[in-house]
């Protein structure tokens, strides 16, 4: 096995990349503002800069390892280095740290702590340019961009998007969107991948965060809150829990005390989305065609199927996505006098996408002009409110989650993770005895590290091919396949965000492959810990059929684009 | 929005090249040579047809120096501020250029769309330092007198065409 010496110590190293990630298995993090192991390697923050032993510096991102190769990674050299470079990116960021959304949060402010940068010897700079608030899900502020293209690499190579870019040259240059146009009037998709990438606050989240407080300090309005799947394996963190833990429990608790009325379980909405989708999927294999059928869940996707591929439109399932689902029965719920007291109600969803911000206010989504959902709080909106109220998160009890929308199976609680709903949609087709054949299902590739999977299902002695995949520019690259008639599925499911929902653009960031990891195990634990496994088992979805929406179905459930 | 005529234009310039990302650039220099600067509407347009993103030709047209979203004048004087027409007293000719139309480092087009004075960083022009080019013509061993000189020369030449 070849070997590389990194501060005079040997270090082995096989199919590593390049001479940064050999250091890091050596146990240095070298700082990195512009290095994401699932992104092209850009080389512009110059931060992973080493020294050979013939004192030539480069980037350890931008190099291959080799055996024999000696370096050093921390030279006093290399170290005044590195603050220089900090110092001059500073120089060219607004820095009113102390009230910036991401102070505490921010990468470039936690290195110029870390690498000892004490002052910024040239001035302070102004603000200049308009922040952007024309999108529902981010806000763009480019006085605070550092120019490291994290954003714009995300955007174009894992979305396929290409919103943002940069313009301009020399100290003039930006990242914008073309002609500096609104985000809003641009493909965007509001995925929110820009804004887990970004190092400082140049791309934030549009925060719902105030009317949802006044809301639930207002004695005539009753609020209730929905939990998306993801949410509860990625918040724990935050508190000083374990990556990937289900905390659930204490999400509920937490927002009870911050003042919800009710908090529901998106997995209940996912239960619904699963027994319609499903429904509608078996109908079209009846009538054999025309495949194949997307999934309708994720918004960024819908978005960007309308945006760049119209003709599959019709191809999406028209069942709600789970919030709608859940936000749609509750208005019936609440209509009665019997459960709004004569209040007002206000409907919010806690989810780990942006792109949900954006998908509440879509017209086909409305009945009677209103929305089902009234705000959208991402997962780190909440442990914002969380912190802000003092409430000691990590010392709650838990709770349950209300009735009648508390209640999920475990195919709802996969949804978070990419191939979880097509796992979910299948397992209400498994025949004979449930613990094999999911088991079955489970290792028939419908889960696995691939941002692609194809597989096949068997149904009824009928083949089902079937399909998921995760990252926009993959998705494109399939509906390309598909047009071209290379592939064809009866079923695809479609998530933007790369892994599912467990990594969308609302998550806490800075999550590495272990926190990555650990968020995936985390809903396939509780999965595995849930009673009911079958979506089209869940005593509390199947009721709501005779009673709040029968004979309403379509109208109560489905979208019509 | 553009006249049609414009993109019927666009339409002749972009069947020169093969549709593909590579063309770009050239068709950017055609469309520029064509009306003196790049009509921004037209980069969706040029985008669509070689199958990239707007974002991406706006990137790349507003990256380089040569290439311009406003209209430039009938004379386009390009004053060398390269390393040898800088230490032979370039600036000299730039500032009187600029005072004599009225234009600064903000405003390079005088107003009747007559001039624009601009900046390149060499024209490989060295040993005729300090050189400027006027559309494609170069003027060596340039001095303030002769800048003077020149744009007289010019508007004569305006008001004669």
């Amino acid at each position: 096995m070849p070997v590389m010496k990194i501060d005079g110590y040997p270090v082995e190293f096989t199919d590593e990349p390049n001479i940064l990630s050999v250091i890091r298995k050596a146990g240095i993090n070298l700082p990195t503002l512009c290095y994401h192991s699932e992104l092209s390697i850009y080389g512009a923050c110059r931060l992973c800069t080493v020294e050979d032993d013939k004192g030539r510096m480069f980037a350890s991102c931008s190099e291959r390892p080799r055996d024999g190769l000696s370096i050093k990674t921390s030279t006093p050299r290399l170290v005044r280095y590195r603050r220089m470079l900090i110092e001059l990116m500073l120089a060219s960021h607004h820095r009113d740290c102390t009230t910036c959304v991401k102070s505490g949060d921010c990468e470039l402010q936690n290195l110029a702590h870390r690498l000892g940068v004490s002052e910024v010897r040239w001035g302070y700079k102004q603000r200049t340019h308009k922040r952007d608030f024309s999108s529902p899900s981010i806000v763009r502020d480019p006085d605070k961009c550092i120019l490291c293209g994290d954003c714009v690499r995300v955007c174009e190579g894992i979305q396929g998007i290409n919103a943002i870019d940069f313009a301009m040259r020399g100290t003039d240059a930006m990242v914008i969107p073309a002609f500096n146009k609104e985000i809003a009037k641009t493909d965007c998709v509001n995925c929110g991948q820009c804004r887990v990438v970004c190092p400082t606050g140049a791309i934030s989240i549009n925060t719902n965060i105030r009317p949802v407080w006044e809301a639930l300090a207002d004695p005539d309005v009753k609020v209730f809150a929905q939990v998306a799947p993801a949410v509860r394996v990625a918040a724990g963190q935050a508190f000083g829990g374990a990556k990937g833990e289900n905390v659930m429990g204490k999400i509920v608790a937490a927002l009870h005390k911050l003042g919800f009325d009710e908090v529901y379980d998106t997995t209940f909405g996912a239960d619904m989305t699963i027994l319609e989708e499903s429904k509608e999927f078996l109908e079209l294999f009846k009538k054999g065609g025309p495949f194949p059928l997307f999934t309708s869940c994720c918004p960024a996707w819908v978005s960007f199927c309308e945006k760049r591929w119209p003709e599959f439109v019709p191809h999406i399932s028209t069942s709600y996505s789970p919030i709608q689902m859940l936000g749609s029965i509750a208005r019936e719920y609440y209509a009665d006098p019997k459960n709004n007291e004569g209040k007002k109600i206000l409907s919010v969803g806690i989810m780990p996408c942006t792109a949900k911000k954006a998908e509440i206010l879509r017209e086909d989504l409305k009945r009677d002009g209103k929305q089902n959902i009234d705000y959208v709080l991402t997962t780190e909106e909440m442990i914002t409110m969380i912190k802000r109220a003092g409430i000691q998160f990590d010392k709650l009890e838990g709770e349950a989650a209300d009735m009648p929308f508390g209640m999920g199976s475990g195919g709802g609680v996969i949804f978070g993770n990419s191939g979880g709903v097509m796992e979910a949609a299948l397992r209400t087709l498994c025949e004979g005895p449930d613990r094999p054949a999911i088991e079955e299902l489970r290792q028939s590739g419908v889960r696995g590290p691939s941002p692609l999977r194809e597989f096949t299902f068997n149904y009824k002695g009928n083949e089902i091919k079937a399909a998921v995949v995760s990252g926009l520019a993959e998705a494109d690259a399939l509906l390309r396949r598909i047009k071209n008639g290379e592939s064809f599925y009866h079923f695809v499911e479609v998530m933007a965000c790369r892994r599912g929902c467990i990594m969308g653009g609302g998550q806490p960031a800075h999550a590495g492959i272990r926190t990555k990891e650990a968020r995936k195990h985390g809903l396939y634990e509780s999965d595995v810990n849930t009673q009911i496994k079958k979506s089209n088992e869940n005593p509390t979805a199947l009721a709501i059929y005779d009673t709040l929406i029968k004979g309403r179905e379509h109208e109560l459930l489905h979208s019509h684009r | 929005m553009l006249a049609p005529s414009f993109y019927t234009k666009t339409d002749e310039i972009l069947s020169h090249y093969p549709a593909q990302e590579r063309s770009l650039i050239p068709i950017i220099h055609e469309v520029q040579e064509t009306y003196n600067y790049v009509p921004v509407e037209l980069l969706p347009y040029i985008a669509k047809h070689i199958g990239i993103t707007e974002t991406k030709a706006y990137s790349v047209a507003s990256f380089y120096e040569r290439f311009s979203f406003e209209p430039k004048g009938k004379f386009i004087i390009r004053v060398c501020d390269g390393t040898a027409c800088h230490v032979r007293h370039s600036l000299p000719v730039l500032e009187r250029l600029r005072s004599e139309l009225g234009l600064s480092d903000k405003k390079h087009t005088t107003d009747d769309m007559l001039f624009t004075v601009e900046t390149v960083s060499c024209l490989g022009a060295c040993s005729l330092a300090p050189a400027l080019m006027v559309n494609e013509h170069v003027h060596p061993a340039m001095t303030p007198e002769k800048a003077t000189e020149l744009i007289k020369e010019l508007r004569e030449e305006a008001k004669n065409a």
